[in-house]
């Protein structure tokens, strides 16, 4: 047993569900008991997908346990195929359907359906969320592309493409639904291989068919964007069909140009003309001299591996910081992180555990930290900026504008990212010079500075939907002890427009406060005019609900 | 699928049963406001990481470093056999403890997984609360899906204090109002029966687990929330008194609730339309701006929190809303009897669920509002949909006078808001 406050992933199956999510005629049949399918909302209010992600659970209750659970599986099943008429079906149960061992991945096999039934074994209590996407992607690509033969000239991409005609083409695997950013890195990725003459043979798995998958190998080479969920797929793919795929990881201006140089290589293009078409500030904006105050900033980096990697090399060549640690919850990854961490001189943290993540960070002292949402709480804590580089996400991960982290525009969004948490070098000097000044006092200048910080990374402090609910609603004891109320002006403080001092009785004062605070300001004011209005002195409960009945909300 | 309910009252609705894929959440989410509630207690959950998952999305209060539930995630060696499944749990609490020196009432909670593999969480509480001692006193309940959906988790929970509740002295009498309410709403109930001199009055939750209201022969059992079935058979089988009524919402609710509990204490009719006048008459009045809002517009429930048959009720009869299809994950007769009474005799109702086809019912019957789960509110709002999260009717202070016009807001907003997009 292991002791968990927060988790950085979800059980294997929420990764199944990203799979079948991000495409298009797949549907995922989850041998799962009632209120698993809480995991709908992370795909409609997280990503705020329009759809539901195509999954239908068989949602046994206790009632059903002394039943046939199998024939409840193949119910679901029939109903499934019968409705939603997939391409492909996915089968998969979640951790206590596991434990029932109804084998509804061969219940499936069984019930000769006429499309592709992909069996999906997700071992709930030993593997996690990503682990769980990159299986299932890989366990449809390989049975969808079972016994096809290898294309010809498959292996030697330039030649291939020449031979054909046309110009080299790629597969960009690994987006996902729920995925950091993955919306906008494929546009960005996209337009970058066009100004260098490769065009995208498909993106998988977001957006893609099964029949889509099944073209996979036309394709003269695989780029593999996320590693976490494509590695072991590409590298089946470049064994089984002679596919090279990209290994860089186009984060940040290095990377981006190293990418376009691999990717250069191997389909026998010039990078030169890509590389001239280049538009990124981030190079002049770090060599600006407004940007001295960067130097040497001690930065912390947590995350999955890909995103944390990509940040230490961004954070060290292109803006001139100290990375003073760095760690991941990818733990598939570990011993690629470790190997850099070596490389900087830092201990790597590898760990699910967020608490001992806050230990590492309060201990550091980090100047800023590069997080997850959780570390972004981490932070906010410990009052150190932040900005988020990595999933698990949140609704302000699917932000409206483009916002790339990958290739040059990528770089471009990262660096405003990471420099708006951190008080601006001029700022930070007149501070330090002028110290005396009340209006710098401790106090005065660390609240302005928090709310640039948390405007960046996003407001509310709800990582889920659910919290929006929460948050906004009061729940049941919103008049805790802890309850922040900064809006809230003493109750002896007189607004200064108001000459004529009403008078709250302590019980109505009292009530006031069980108001929650973001919008107990407003509901004093109503209360205060409503009193005035009506020529009172004295306000009393009474007052402050017929000041809530006559203005409503 | 249909059952003519054989025996009921002529005026009731009739009731469809369906049994299918359901869309909620299982009774793990009602830590998400109990330990919220209940400011000493800590909430573990024994289960998978799932559960855990499940607690971080639907909760997401990611803001409180450490909040006061946590998940005791099973590992494969958990499951190779159950006397290691103790040992762990004995070690994880005993470290929990050890770091949460605030921890006053320590729930451990069932899952799905820990039932499966039979892991006997009522022993183990024994097992702990004697290791363990005086510091703290450690309880167990189920919140597992395979016994409960949603709000049955207070249930459970609620259920699990009973025995521990201390015993009324006989001759003395008491009111216990059973179901989570916002505090402040409980502020305004207590000042009310105050002024009827009706008390002392309790709560179940309290607000501390350390100050466990008393329960005996003499006292009368009013629910505040209609998912509190369970809870008032374990009082009744104390010697407890149900009083029937209706739920506290809207102004009629609360009204009925309040005579009901001045009937019961032979306080005169009279005497309690005097005490509410003044909340009551300022509840109509706020009302009546929603009701211009809300009247003549159509509303489907799918099933989800048990308050759909109270909603559904104040809706239709105080805002002037006709009832669609109104769904409930299951019909509670022991305590639902008074709303259906009130409920329009042509409703719609539905119990349980089989989400495909009851989707397909409200595609045809496109109501101007649907009440609904988190998972299926934007797919819904992209196929022209208005909806309401239902989960924000647990979590929002919606019972008695101050709140009914709020609760209104709550139905009206959403439908403004598709009035004022150009969109």
């Amino acid at each position: 047993m292991e002791l968990t406050v927060w988790t950085y992933e979800g059980p294997p199956h929420i990764g199944a569900m990203r799979i079948a999510a991000s495409m298009e005629a797949v549907h995922l049949v989850l041998h799962a008991p009632l209120g698993d399918s809480y995991a709908d909302l992370l795909f409609t209010m997280i990503a705020r997908s329009a759809g539901r992600p195509p999954v239908s659970y068989t949602g046994f209750q206790a009632r059903d346990l002394g039943g046939d659970t199998a024939q409840l599986v193949k119910t679901r099943l029939a109903e499934t195929v019968e409705r939603f008429k997939p391409q492909a079906l996915l089968v998969g149960e979640a951790c206590t359907a596991e434990l029932l061992q109804d084998q509804p991945g061969a219940l499936a096999e069984g019930m000769g359906f006429d499309i592709p039934v992909i069996s999906l074994e997700l071992p709930a209590f030993t593997r996690k969320e990503a682990w769980g996407a990159s299986e299932t992607f890989h366990q449809l690509v390989r049975s969808l592309l079972n016994g096809r033969p290898v294309p010809q000239g498959a292996g030697d991409p330039s030649a291939r493409a020449k031979a054909e005609g046309r110009r080299p083409r790629a597969n960009l695997l690994g987006p996902t639904a729920l995925g950091f950013r993955c919306r906008d890195d494929v546009i960005e990725v996209t337009k970058l291989l066009d100004t260098l003459g490769v065009d995208v043979h498909l993106v998988a798995p977001a957006g893609a068919t099964p029949a889509d998958l099944a073209r996979i190998p036309e394709a003269d080479f695989n780029i593999c964007l996320y590693p976490e969920i494509a590695h072991s797929t590409c590298v089946w793919l470049e064994r089984m069909f002679k596919q090279p795929r990209v290994r860089t990881v186009p984060i940040g201006v290095g990377a981006t140009r190293d990418f376009v140089f691999e990717v250069a290589r191997l389909a026998g293009l010039d990078p030169a003309p890509a590389l001239a078409q280049a538009r990124t500030r981030l190079p002049w904006f770090s060599r600006s001299v407004d940007s001295t105050y960067l130097t040497g900033k001690r930065v912390f980096i947590f995350g999955d591996a890909t995103h944390v990697m990509a940040a230490a090399r961004m954070a060290r060549e292109e803006l001139g910081f100290d990375v003073v640690g760095l760690g991941t919850y990818s733990r598939e990854f570990a011993r690629e992180l470790r190997a850099l961490a070596e490389d900087i001189g830092v201990e790597a943290l590898i760990t699910d555990d967020y608490l001992a993540v806050e230990a590492r960070v309060a201990e550091l002292h980090p100047e800023l930290v590069l997080g997850t949402q959780m570390e972004r709480h981490i932070a906010k804590r410990l009052g150190i900026p932040c900005a988020v580089i990595s999933s698990p996400v949140h609704v302000q991960d699917f932000p409206a504008r483009y916002a790339p982290q990958m290739g040059f525009e990528g770089a471009n969004v990262i660096f405003d990212t990471w420099v708006h948490p951190l008080m601006m070098g001029l700022e930070e000097h007149l501070i330090t010079m002028f110290r005396e000044d009340v209006e710098f006092n401790d106090g005065e200048v660390a609240a302005p500075a928090r709310a640039v910080q948390s405007a960046e990374v996003g407001e509310p402090d709800a990582a889920a939907p659910g919290a929006a609910a929460a948050a906004k609603a009061p729940g049941p004891n919103d008049s805790a002890p802890g309850d922040p109320a900064p809006s809230d002006p003493a109750p002896s403080d007189p607004t200064p427009s108001d000459p004529t001092a009403l008078r709250w009785e302590p019980d109505a004062e009292k009530e006031l406060r069980k108001i929650p605070f973001f919008v107990r300001g407003k509901a004093r004011r109503n209360t205060e005019n409503f009193a005035r209005e009506r020529g009172l002195t004295e306000i009393s409960i009474d007052t402050l609900y017929e000041a809530k009945a006559h203005f409503g909300r | 699928m249909t059952a003519a309910a054989s025996g009921d009252c002529a005026a009731t609705p009739e009731i469809h049963h369906e049994r299918g894929e359901r869309q909620t959440f299982c009774g793990l989410a009602g830590i998400v406001w109990l330990h919220r509630k209940m400011q000493d207690s800590f909430f573990l959950v024994v289960g998978s990481r799932t559960c855990a998952h499940l607690m971080q999305s639907a909760a997401g209060v990611m803001i409180f470093a450490e909040p006061r539930f946590g998940t005791a995630v099973l590992q494969d060696r958990d499951l190779a056999g159950l006397a290691d499944a103790n040992d762990e749990l004995d070690r994880v609490v005993r470290e929990l403890l050890a770091r949460r020196p605030d921890i006053g009432s320590l729930f451990l909670v069932a899952t799905c997984p820990s039932e499966v593999i039979k892991l006997d969480l009522d022993t183990a509480a024994a097992r702990l609360q004697q290791a363990h001692g005086e510091r703290v006193r450690i309880l167990a309940y189920s919140g597992s899906g395979l016994d409960t959906c949603f709000t049955q988790g207070e249930d459970t929970c609620l259920q699990a204090l009973v025995p521990l509740l201390p015993e009324l002295p006989t001759l003395q009498r008491s009111l216990l109002i059973v179901g989570s309410l916002a505090d402040v709403v409980e502020d305004q109930f207590t000042r009310l029966f105050d002024r009827l001199g009706i008390g002392p009055v309790h709560f179940l939750p309290p607000r501390r687990v350390a100050d466990l209201p008393p329960v005996g022969p003499g006292t009368f059992l009013l629910a505040a929330q209609p998912f509190v079935g369970e809870t008032i058979d374990a009082l009744r089988a104390r010697g407890a008194h149900l009083i029937e009524s209706p739920f506290p919402l809207g102004v009629e609710g609360t009204r009925a609730w309040l005579m009901a509990a001045a009937g019961a204490w032979g306080v005169a009719p009279e005497l309690v339309e005097e005490a509410i006048a003044a909340p009551a008459a300022r509840a109509e009045k706020a009302l009546a701006r929603y009701r211009e809002q809300l009247g003549g517009k159509r509303i489907s429930f799918l099933p989800d929190s048990q308050l759909e048959i109270p909603l559904g009720r104040f809706l239709a009869r105080e805002c002037g809303m006709q009832i669609g299809e109104l769904g409930v994950p299951y019909l509670d007769r022991r305590i639902m009897e008074p709303e259906l009474a009130l409920l329009p005799a042509d409703t719609q109702l539905t119990e349980g669920q089989d989400l495909e086809r009851q989707l397909d019912r409200l595609r045809a019957d496109r109501p101007d509002i649907t009440v609904c789960g988190l998972g299926l509110a934007n797919p819904l709002e992209a196929e022209g949909l208005t909806t309401k999260w239902s989960i924000e009717l647990v979590f929002t202070p919606i019972q008695g006078f101050d709140q009914a016009a709020d609760l209104a807001e709550l139905f009206a907003r959403p439908l403004n808001r598709r009035q004022r997009l150009a969109f």
